[in-house]
């Protein structure tokens, strides 16, 4: 919605910066704008089933042929009643607000990681990051070998199963270069899901939030706007009007990969250790006497 | 209230988010907890038709807390007129008013008038016909109110004045009788309507907003004007930020009631005349509909621009401008209406454009059923929609109720342009026209609606070419002469119409001997001698120098807050109607923050952000509300309404409820069809109630749209929405074992049909006097083709209308849910009518 000044893209200097979503979720309205609009962009097919019974979620999660999904959480208090014993007591029910029943939309995306798990495992070098910091999946190179979807802690990136080649989001990579924003913030209607220098949105975020919880929105909170967390913050994050978990994302996200350069130095001393044990026991051989 | 913005009107709602964010505060009042809801700082869950109840209970806070702008209501509404002594209040005769013929469901309104002026001038007039609607014969300016005016009370104490008839006429809509009507608590009403309060008078508006929610009921005009009401006595019409904003059914709606698809108005809201001799012809119309009499001369050149604009060089003073070629309407010729005149043989032919009334009207069956007798159907459409097919694969081909081998309908399927294959305007809730450009040519051949009347037109006018039948030369004197472009470039025969020039053609222009053609830019400048041309004197002006000002798109952050250099709004670009009320009698703002037009002492004209909605030349003495005959907003309205003058609350016409407030129980006045494919089911006090014990609400969601066409036969939003489902409360669910995401069957008097079922705490129980009151909601998107399918929710609802406007009530019947699928084939009549007969209900017509 917002129109994105053309030099955003790019410092002073010319250099590319390093662009992101947020997606402030006290705004989304769960018209689903974004994930037609994704789908159109990018030809992404659509896998028409049944109904799911999950509130107005039909699409059900991330995947291959789902790069922005809008998840429905209904959320109504133990106990709540609206009408029945209490009446009977002669009691009139409360009166229903917001903060009796609430109705939570959230529009989910690849996070864009700063450390991602997807691109430290590819072996091909499909996987690589953009100048603008995204991660994009080149198709023409993917060989469909699947390390990057047990690399991802949100189960984002998935293969195509007709396909075997790994899809997901690409912050939309050609429309970036044509400095275009991305298809899903453009349809976006009320401005959930904002695109721009993740600096500048990371500052937005920062005070909509505190807006929010002096509002009354005690739960309201950041979700992957921390570059200290397990995946070194996301390019890709989100004001949530509750804990991750109620939205089904993980609270404390770890790239598996986190500790690879250190299990690596690990295993290169036990191979040491090894190369070294052998090397004796090869010394202490029979032979090695003569 | 009655309006899911959120996810009907998503783009317009953007507006809303950016209101929250700057502090505004938004209630939703309405029966189910939405996606509008779940982004309102407050749900206030209603039982479905109790709208006015509600409103009225506002009215009363507002009236007997003296909450009211005094100021803005003395001046600026009907509030001190004196009523009649005829006049009888519903809360004398039980919920009726004075005047009504029970027989026929009409009422006489002769009662209803103002108090004579006792000085011998006319007393005030306007007497509505009985077979038809108030619009045909008043047209949308209402009714006329003559002469000096009634005498008035400014101290608003007489016991006749409109101020004390309201305090009288909403006595009993306390908030504990707004409680047990409506379901919803004392708190939670006070809450909003102490709101409302609080955010009135000089420096502060409220806005309303409705949609369908609102008209399709029994009585959704009076809904709009209990709306219109509160909105008067709280100062908030005519200001910035004030208003009641009617977000129509879809795109463009308001311009096809601008230009109107309506049987009973010609473009402009101008009466159609009616079916008998109008002495003096022009005149005569002009006499007896142009009210006013002080602007009968403006009346008439509207009238006159617009035949000249169809009848071009042929309508001269000589023959009254071919007055006499225009239609004439003999009675009510609405939809409903002529669907039944189809079943019953007399209508014969039927085009449909972009509509797909095999699945979205109420009632299908019965639009089924017609359809079937008819000897010709000719559908345009994007796709092949139902209505193109239900002679071979409908429902009532699989119970046999219908043989394809003896249906004679000839069906004409003819493939039609989107809109993103033409050039053309859409006027949207705002009055505002905004061009929009062809994006890719159409493939095939589909063409635009333009292209297909235009050339059905001349295919005609060419058949009766050299014809000398007197009733053949209205179309053969019309102006048929547009421009053609598209494929094959000018000389195609069968090219595209220029859009360009029908708008230029509906704006106006001046043609001189010797001069050449002027450009109009305001109505004003409509002459009845024949000089103009116009074809709707409100949108005069759009096409002003010769240039399309609804192709303007200058951006909001280049030009003042109010935009007037973004696409074109009727009347004159006023972007807000009756403007001149945003400023006081004397004609200063009511307040800086609110200021919007006022009067310039020194320059001795009306100025502001806007364009002021008062007449050139116009002084502080002019009324704002300038459609009026009078320059004020109607409290209470004297003539032009089928219901009476004040907003009461009936209930729904299928209602578990016996209506708390009065002994009678619905709309004295609504429509009925009693027939056999036209059942109702029982309301509170017949037998059969149980057997029907749930309300039904049908509505829309944002992954589709209206009746499919656009939305079913595609993949991407098939797959958001892939099923027809109904929402249940887990309360519900529990008493009729239903399962989330299994079947459920849901049954009316006409019908059954199947859907998954959505059980979730959104959909609550309300308590109502002693009953809990269960909500069956069924979105009624789907049908039996396309990439989804399913049952038409539509097809549960009844034909019965709303006098008035003579739209159903959709929104709002009863029913009743079981689990599992629906009986298939010849079961499912047989299923309706056991269900029917096992209530005991007997036979019905």
């Amino acid at each position: 919605m917002t129109t994105l000044d053309p030099g955003a893209w790019f410092t002073p200097d010319g250099e590319p910066r390093r662009m992101g979503f947020f997606t402030d979720t006290s705004v989304c309205i769960g018209c689903k704008a974004c994930e037609v609009a994704c789908k159109e962009w990018n030809g992404v097919p659509s896998d028409v089933a049944g109904f799911t019974g999950m509130s107005f979620d039909n699409t059900v999660a991330l995947g291959a042929d789902t790069w922005r999904h809008v998840a429905f959480v209904e959320q109504a208090p133990v106990g709540l009643e609206w009408f029945g014993e209490d009446a009977a007591a002669g009691t009139a029910p409360a009166a229903p607000s917001a903060q009796d029943l609430r109705f939570l939309m959230s529009s989910d995306v690849c996070k864009h990681c700063t450390r991602a798990g997807c691109l430290d495992v590819c072996p091909t070098g499909a996987i690589f990051r953009t100048e603008f910091g995204s991660v994009v999946v080149q198709e023409d190179v993917c060989n469909g070998c699947g390390y990057c979807v047990s690399a991802c802690p949100f189960g984002v990136i998935e293969r195509r199963e007709d396909d075997g080649r790994a899809f997901k989001c690409t912050l939309c990579y050609d429309r970036s270069k044509g400095g275009l924003e991305p298809a899903c913030a453009t349809a976006c209607p009320t401005d959930s899901i904002q695109f721009g220098p993740l600096d500048e949105l990371r500052d937005r975020a920062a005070g909509r939030v505190e807006h929010l919880v002096a509002a009354g929105q005690s739960r309201a909170q950041l979700y992957g706007a921390d570059p200290d967390d397990g995946v070194g913050g996301f390019g890709a994050f989100f004001l949530l009007l509750d804990r991750p978990e109620v939205y089904g994302l993980p609270p404390d996200p770890v790239v598996p990969t986190r500790d690879a350069a250190r299990m690596w130095r690990m295993a290169g001393a036990a191979a040491g250790v090894l190369v070294a044990g052998i090397a004796a026991l090869v010394g202490l051989s029979p032979r090695g006497g003569r | 209230m009655g309006s899911n913005m959120a996810e009907n009107h998503p783009v317009g709602f953007q507006w809303v988010t950016e209101a929250k964010l700057r502090g505004a505060r938004l209630f939703h009042v309405d029966p189910r907890f939405t996606r509008t809801s779940a982004v309102a700082d407050r749900h206030v869950p209603i039982r479905g038709g109790t709208d006015i109840a509600f409103l009225g209970g506002v009215i009363h806070h507002i009236l007997e807390n003296r909450r009211e702008f005094r100021e803005y209501v003395l001046a600026y509404t009907n509030a001190a007129y004196l009523v009649g002594e005829d006049f009888v209040d519903t809360e004398d005769l039980d919920g009726v008013f004075s005047g009504l013929d029970r027989e026929h469901g009409v009422y006489d309104d002769a009662s209803w008038q103002f108090q004579d002026t006792g000085d011998g001038g006319d007393a005030p007039t306007g007497s509505a016909a009985h077979d038809t609607a108030a619009q045909e014969t008043h047209g949308a300016q209402g009714a006329a109110v003559e002469g000096p005016g009634p005498p008035t009370d400014p101290t608003l104490e007489h016991p006749r004045c409109v101020f004390q008839v309201l305090r009288r006429h909403y006595a009993r809509y306390t908030p504990a009788m707004v409680a047990e009507v409506c379901g919803v608590s004392e708190a939670a009403f006070l809450e909003v309507a102490d709101a409302l309060c609080d955010n009135a008078g000089r420096d502060r508006t409220s806005t309303l907003v409705y949609s369908v929610g609102w008209t399709h009921h029994t009585k959704g005009v009076q809904y709009i004007r209990a709306a219109s009401i509160i909105q008067l006595l709280l100062g908030n019409m005519g200001r910035p930020g004030g208003g009641i904003l009617a977000l129509r059914g879809h795109a463009s709606i308001q311009g096809s009631t601008d230009i109107p698809t309506l049987f009973n108005l010609l473009p402009g809201y101008l009466p159609m005349p009616q079916a008998r001799d109008y002495p003096g012809g022009l005149a005569g119309y002009v006499a007896e509909h142009g009210a006013p009499a002080g602007q009968r001369d403006r009346f008439r050149a509207h009238v006159t621009s617009l035949l000249k604009a169809y009848y071009g060089a042929a309508a001269t003073p000589d023959n009254d401008f071919c007055f006499d070629h225009l239609p004439r309407i003999s009675g009510d010729h609405s939809i409903y209406p002529t669907i039944l005149g189809m079943l019953d043989g007399s209508v014969k032919g039927f085009l449909v454009l972009g509509e797909n009334p095999a699945v979205g009207s109420a009632n299908g069956r019965v639009h089924r059923l017609a359809m079937a007798q008819l000897d010709w159907l000719v559908v345009r459409d994007l796709v092949e929609v139902e209505t193109a097919t239900f002679w071979k694969d409908g429902p009532e081909i699989a119970t046999g109720e219908l043989r394809t081998a003896d249906i004679a309908t000839e069906v004409f399927l003819l493939p039609a342009a989107a809109h993103t294959e033409k050039s053309g305007s859409f006027t949207n809730t705002q009055r505002l026209l905004q061009w929009h450009r062809k994006a890719v040519e159409p493939e095939g051949d589909r063409r635009s609606d333009l292209w297909f009347a235009y050339h059905l037109g001349r295919l005609i006018r060419e058949k009766l070419a050299g014809s000398t039948d007197p009733r053949d030369r209205a179309l053969l004197d019309l102006a048929w002469d547009y421009p053609i472009e598209g494929p094959g470039g000018e000389g195609d025969t069968w090219g595209e119409p220029d859009p360009h020039a029908v708008l230029a053609e509906i704006s106006g222009w001046r043609d001189e001997p010797g001069a050449g053609r002027t450009w109009l830019s305001s109505p004003e400048q409509l002459r009845a001698d024949g000089s103009t041309t116009g074809a709707c004197w409100i949108y005069c002006g759009s096409f002003a120098d010769g240039v399309n000002q609804t192709d303007r798109r200058r951006p909001g952050r280049e030009q003042s807050w109010v935009a007037p250099e973004w696409g074109w709004a009727w009347p004159g670009n006023r972007r807000i109607l009756y403007n001149r009320a945003s400023a006081d009698p004397q004609g200063r703002p009511w307040s800086a923050r609110k200021a919007y037009v006022w009067w310039d002492e020194q320059r001795g004209a009306w100025t502001g952000h806007d364009v002021p909605d008062v007449d050139a030349g116009a002084t502080p003495d002019a009324g704002p509300f300038v459609m009026q005959s009078d320059g004020r907003g109607w409290l209470y309205v004297p003539a032009g309404l089928s219901d009476g003058p004040l907003p009461t609350h009936y209930e729904a016409h299928e209602s578990p409820v016996p209506n708390p407030l009065y002994g009678q129980q619905a709309s004295p006045t609504r429509e009925r069809f009693d027939r056999r494919h036209n059942r109702s089911n029982p309301s509170a006090g017949e037998p059969g109630t149980g057997a029907y014990p749930c309300v039904l609400l049908t509505y829309r969601i944002a992954e589709h749209h209206t009746a499919g066409g656009m939305s079913r036969f595609g993949q991407r939003l098939s797959e958001l929405a892939p099923e027809p489902f109904c929402e249940v409360s887990p309360r519900l669910a529990a008493a009729r074992g239903l399962t989330n995401g299994d079947w459920a069957t849901i049954v009316s008097a006409r019908t059954a049909i199947e859907a998954r079922v959505l059980v979730t705490e959104r959909m609550k129980p309300l308590r109502v006097g002693d009953r809990r009151v269960d909500t069956v909601g069924v979105p009624y998107h789907w049908g039996w083709k396309g990439t989804v399918t399913g049952d038409a929710a539509n097809d549960l609802t009844a034909l019965v209308l709303d006098r008035n406007v003579h739209i159903s009530e959709f929104k709002v019947a009863t029913c009743d849910i079981r689990p599992g699928r629906r009986p298939q084939g010849a079961a499912l009549p047989a299923y309706v009518e056991q269900h029917r007969r096992s209530a005991g209900i007997g036979e019905q017509p």
